[in-house]
């Protein structure tokens, strides 16, 4: 471990400078990082950010001197605490390895070794480089449970990786990180696989515990408002190339670069607010189970959707909002209840429709890279509903579907691509030319802006909208997202656990007086305030 | 019930299953003839008279699902009645009187085999995916692609052209007998050995580096490297636990290679085994020895993916350690 | 890792066409590629002319037995004074011929299966999956001898024989690349529009599994083509007079312990065709998993 007497706050621990970096993609080598600079003081928080394709992940890892296979640094300089990490040995690296600096991946299920119980992982380290006896080392660690407030602190330890929760695992990995009370960890998306109520404990614990030791750390997210939390200072990052760096504050207040700009502005999309008595879809008392189970994925769900109107559904995983969507369309039919289109009750299961009540409901996914055919052109995947629904053939199939491409802001240059050739949100925007091109009643977005990057997700939300105002189509939006909700819904259905905690005007739901589920879950959305996190934990620990 | 122990019981279930589909199988094989057996043997000019004392001879005249329940019965207990090349004469030889020998001298070859090749392909195969797209790794790859792609009978030929023919280091023909000393049928045995060796080694190593190449790209690994953990370390600690089912299923699947391969490495060297018994069964048409070797072979192919499995559920970190 | 690349994608270059694809990824095969699809070419090109090429006829004798290879005949004569490079072409024709029939029987048989068993799911996969479990623990040599010994030895029967039992492994694997298609939202997105059968299966599934298959079916053929040079050479395949290179090496065989090397060349015949197939095979594995060992 390295003396305390060696910690000076404000002096240089890591510099990059020049750093280039190479990755390998069918067989060519391309740059990945195209000359960045880089300097972390000792116990500063340093927050990366940026969309995919940024090279974060990259920098981060360089950070520690490694470049992952298919990777190469190519030039410029990495110096740690006085010593050149490009130039040293493997040995010399790997002996800094968990010991000074630390990593914290994004995925804990996949990085703890299956094999072995958490605390032998945790204390691996500072066992193999003798930096502490197994005693010591083993108090040290159930120590720091305590600190991150895992539950059960002196038997946790003991279990096996598979045994505990994902947000537990997390804290675990971050205490193996400060095992060694290293100088700098990186925390690789620390927080991205978990639910929005887990991730602000993980929060919390990881930025104390930071502080508590006066550590120094990388923090990479795709997410503003959670390094607005983390960091001290922000690096935006974009194709590779360094766009903004500012103390926090200062970035979130007056960001100089327009691509900065463009990614705060995500937040400023807001829809009016309008109703309706005129129920298009309705939800009554519908249970549904998978495989004949006996566990209820929805359990009594009644939803009713007004005619032109957006009607989003939240909740976090494992709430039956999917699932909700799979019973609207007959792809499960309910056990239980009945669902009215227009009206008229529809039969429950999908083969039972006729050609005309499918048309008049459609569903966009959430990744188009699997809910388009890879084998298809855009003629094909679009040109499909118009002929197998309205009957367009030929000529007149084609000036559709070049309308439909204006419609969604394509020119007709794309008829014969693949989806292969086209951006995320390229593939999106034909997704949703495929649901329009049936001319729908309604559609049913299922979190079909959670696999894009937030400005693309901006773009394809102000599409919808759009598309709404021209045609009154009424959408039925999942989402575990609540910056979208409040962005586009008029209504609002909270889920959890398969069942509706609430369903009502957005105005309303989103204003107290909240039931307690409500209230957890937008309490822990992470807010762009640097303050919020200090401020929920100060605000929660009053009330308990 | 521990989920590990439930697993496994479930497995050996499963494997009981299968023996018994397998034996339904090999022994209803004998009934889908058209016309029936006895006809297609004693061929269009036979009268009713015949046919009819011919599968009387034979027993074939009963319903078949006495025949099975008799024919599985007496198998489990090691009687896999006459062989039907004696019947015309007078002495009835009994299938695993014939059997029992040659059934020594084949696992004696495969034991041969597997004894240098599985050590040997796990190493090779290993090292391979350690050091993988370097100069050796690129040798062994288009060396076991080719060799895999070869019939065993021309590896067979060549070895024997060039090292008993040409040289005359080992015996081209490998008769052994009852009266053969153990050592003696070792030096006979050691060519058909060498060749089934050299089969079974491309393939093991290939699927060994597959494995242990994936096994390697696991987070979990990347994980132990960036906290400092040596080389070796990470192998020994964080691989090798995990990599007790892939290689058991690499062992099973190639051991179980090995039993089919015997057949035509046999065949080739004279050597007197179940497989060359077989082909020569096949031959005359002799149907109980067929269906005792088939049924042989099928029950350790059975059992050795039983074994993979098995080493499989009771070396997985989540059956042993349940929720 | 965030490798991603495809944002700044907006002016892609013109379409390619399907042969210009072709030719480009001809282009970039590595030797072993070239090598094999090179001696592919060249057995095809035996097999099919193989009348006009080999000097002699399949079944005429043109001299006396196991003579030396000689102006007349290249490779000398086998046990009844057949010569041996005129029936190795032939043999190519036959040999090929069989295989390659086996293994589309094999195809058709246990690729709709599979397919249809993956789409409907519920007890038809069910049942033809328990059978086929069943038939996967009999090793293939072996079930094939013991049928061949109860129906009897003929082309007919092998070519049946094999075909079925191969096709067992072929339903394994098509049903298991379908599964993966089949759980896709496009597929979802055709079931919603309320599209039939037919469209799903040959629109939607097939084209995607079919590079996969592609590469199967040369795996299949290597496999189907071995396991019948066996039973050949086990005397229990192709039967004479037919000229055929496993049969050729066992009628052959005694030669070599007189130390001439004749049956060696129809059993190199053999594996060279093999070795070749696996290395195009090789690459299109290479090309299509997209999983290079160096990452």
């Amino acid at each position: 471990m390295a003396s305390d007497n060696k910690r000076v706050k404000g002096d240089v621990l890591l510099e990059i400078k020049g750093l280039k970096i190479d990755g390998q993609s069918d067989d060519q080598w391309k740059p990945i990082i195209k000359g960045i600079d880089l300097t972390l003081k000792r116990g500063e928080v340093l927050g990366l950010i940026g969309e995919s394709g940024a090279g974060k992940s990259t920098l981060g890892l360089a950070g520690m001197g490694y470049a992952r296979p298919g990777c190469r640094i190519t030039s410029g300089s990495i110096n740690f605490d006085g010593m050149d990490l490009v130039a040293a040995s493997e040995e010399q690296r790997r002996a800094l390895w968990g010991s000074r600096i630390a990593y914290v991946a994004q995925s804990a299920a996949a990085s703890f070794n299956p094999a072995h119980h958490i605390i032998d992982q945790t204390i691996e380290t500072a066992i193999s480089h003798n930096i502490m006896t197994r005693e010591k080392a083993e108090a040290d660690a159930r120590d720091l449970y305590k600190r991150l407030q895992l539950p059960n602190p002196d038997t946790i330890g003991l279990r096996f990786p598979h045994q505990v929760s994902g947000g537990q695992l997390q804290r675990a990995m971050t205490a193996m990180a400060m095992s060694c009370r290293p100088d700098l960890i990186i925390f690789d998306e620390p927080t991205t696989a978990l639910d929005v109520t887990t991730q602000v404990e993980v929060l919390a614990a990881m930025r104390d515990i930071v502080e508590q030791f006066n550590t120094a750390a990388i923090y990479i997210t795709h997410d503003l408002a959670v390094v607005a939390q983390m960091a001290h200072r922000i690096m935006v990052l974009r194709y590779g190339n360094l766009v903004e760096e500012a103390p926090t504050r200062e970035m979130l207040k007056q960001p100089t670069q327009d691509y900065t700009k463009s990614l705060w502005a995500v937040r400023k999309l807001q829809k009016p607010e309008t109703t309706s008595d005129d129920i298009i879809l309705s939800v009554d008392a519908v249970d549904a189970t998978y495989g004949g189970g006996a566990s209820k994925v929805l359990d009594n769900v009644s939803v009713k959707i007004p005619r032109g109107s957006t009607v989003a559904v939240v909740g976090e995983s494992g709430s039956g909002k999917s699932t909700l969507a799979r019973a609207i369309t007959g792809l499960l039919p309910p056990s239980k209840g009945t669902i009215s289109f227009n009206g008229k009750a529809l039969p429950a299961a999908l083969l039972n429709r006729d050609r005309d009540t499918l048309r008049r409901i459609q569903m966009i996914y959430q990744s188009a890279d699997t809910a388009l055919n890879p084998r298809q052109t855009v003629r094909d995947i679009i040109g499909r509903p118009l002929e197998f629904y309205l009957g367009l053939k030929g000529a007149a199939n084609d000036r559709r579907v070049v309308q439909l491409l204006e419609n969604i802001e394509l020119d007709e240059s794309y008829i014969d691509r693949y989806p292969s050739e086209m951006s995320g949100g390229q593939k999106q925007r034909i997704s949703i030319a495929r649901a329009l091109a049936a001319e729908p009643d309604v559609i049913i977005c299922d979190e079909v802006t959670s696999a894009l990057d937030q400005i693309v997700q901006e773009e394809i939300l102000q599409l919808l909208m759009k598309l709404q105002k021209e045609t009154n189509i009424t959408y039925l939006f999942i989402t575990h997202d609540i910056a979208t909700v409040r962005a586009i819904s008029d209504e609002i259905v909270v889920m959890h656990r398969g069942k509706v905690v609430q369903q009502g005007l957005k105005s309303k739901v989103l204003n107290p007086p909240y039931p307690a589920y409500t209230e957890l879950l937008l309490s822990s959305v992470p807010q762009m305030d640097p303050d919020w996190l200090t401020g929920l934990l100060a605000k929660r620990t009053k009330k308990n | 019930m521990h989920p590990v122990l439930k697993t496994v019981l479930q497995r050996l279930g499963l494997g009981v299953l299968t023996l018994f589909a397998v034996s339904i199988i090999i022994f209803s094989s004998l009934q889908m003839l058209p016309g029936g057996y006895a006809q297609n043997i004693l061929g269009h000019g036979a009268t009713p008279e015949t046919v009819k004392n011919f599968n009387h001879e034979l027993g074939l005249d009963r319903p078949a699902v006495v025949r099975y329940v008799e024919w599985i019965g007496n198998a489990v207990r090691g009687d896999f009645g006459n062989s039907y090349s004696g019947t015309t004469g007078t002495i009835k030889r009994s299938v695993s009187g014939i059997i029992a020998p040659r059934l020594y001298n084949t696992f004696f070859l495969a034991a041969m085999a597997a004894i240098v090749a599985v050590p040997l392909s796990l190493l090779l195969g290993v090292l391979a995916a350690l050091y993988r797209n370097s100069w050796y790794d690129r040798i062994v790859n288009s060396v076991t692609l080719t060799t895999i792609a070869m019939p065993e009978f021309f590896i067979a030929y060549i070895l024997m052209f060039f090292f008993a023919v040409k040289y005359r280091w080992f015996y081209s023909l490998s008769t052994v007998s009852e009266t053969t000393t153990f050592w003696e049928h070792v030096s006979r045995a050691t060519l058909p050995a060498l060749t089934m060796t050299l089969v079974i080694i491309a393939h093991m190593m290939r699927m060994t580096r597959a494995s242990i190449i994936n096994l390697l790209a696991s987070p979990y690994i990347e994980m132990a490297q960036l906290k400092g953990v040596s080389k070796s370390q990470v192998i020994l600690r964080h691989a090798l636990p995990n990599a007790w089912a892939p290689i058991a299923t690499v062992i099973a699947f190639n051991l179980a290679y090995l039993v089919v391969g015997v057949v035509v490495v046999e065949v080739v060297y004279v050597y007197p085994g179940i497989g060359q018994m077989m082909v020569d069964a096949v031959s005359s048409r002799d149907m109980p020895v067929v269906q005792a070797c088939a049924l042989i072979f099928a029950a350790t192919y059975i059992l050795l993916n039983l074994l993979a499995d098995i080493v499989s559920i009771t070396t997985n970190p989540r059956l042993l350690h349940p929720k | 890792m965030s490798t991603d690349t495809s944002s700044p994608l907006r002016n892609i270059k013109a379409r390619r066409t399907t042969i210009q694809n072709i030719a480009r990824n001809l282009k970039t095969a590595p030797i072993s590629a070239w090598f094999g699809m090179i001696v592919i070419l060249i057995y095809a090109i035996f097999a099919i002319f193989a009348p006009w090429l080999a000097p002699h006829s399949e079944n005429e004798i043109i001299g006396k037995a196991y003579e030396h290879g000689s102006s007349i005949a290249l490779l000398g004569t086998d046990q009844i004074g057949r010569d041996l490079y005129s029936r190795l072409i032939y043999g190519a024709r036959n040999t090929i011929g069989i295989a390659v029939l086996t293994t589309l029987v094999s195809f058709l048989v246990g690729g709709s299966l599979g397919v249809l068993a993956a789409l409907k799911r519920g007890w038809l996969d069910q049942g033809v999956s328990r059978v086929v479990d069943a038939f996967l623990a009999i090793p293939v040599l072996i079930f094939a001898l013991m049928m061949l010994a109860v129906v009897g030895k003929s082309i007919v029967n092998l070519i049946i024989i094999l075909a079925l039992l191969d096709a067992t492994r072929v339903f394994r694997l098509s049903r298991a690349v379908a599964l993966n298609a089949v759980v896709m939202d496009y597929v979802e997105s055709a079931k919603l529009r309320g599209e039939g059968m037919g469209w799903i299966v040959f629109k939607e599934i097939v084209p995607n599994i079919l590079p996969p298959l592609i590469t199967e079916f040369g795996l299949r053929f290597c496999f189907v083509f071995l396991t019948i040079a066996a039973l050949s050479f086990l005397g229990v395949g192709v039967q004479p007079p037919t000229a055929d290179w496993g049969s050729m090496v066992a009628e052959n065989k005694t030669l070599i312990t007189f130390g001439n090397p004749a049956p060696l060349y129809p059993a190199a015949a053999i594996a060279l065709l093999t070795v070749a197939v696996n290395f195009v095979v090789d690459w299109f594995l290479h090309k299509t998993s997209g999983l290079r060992d160096g990452k």
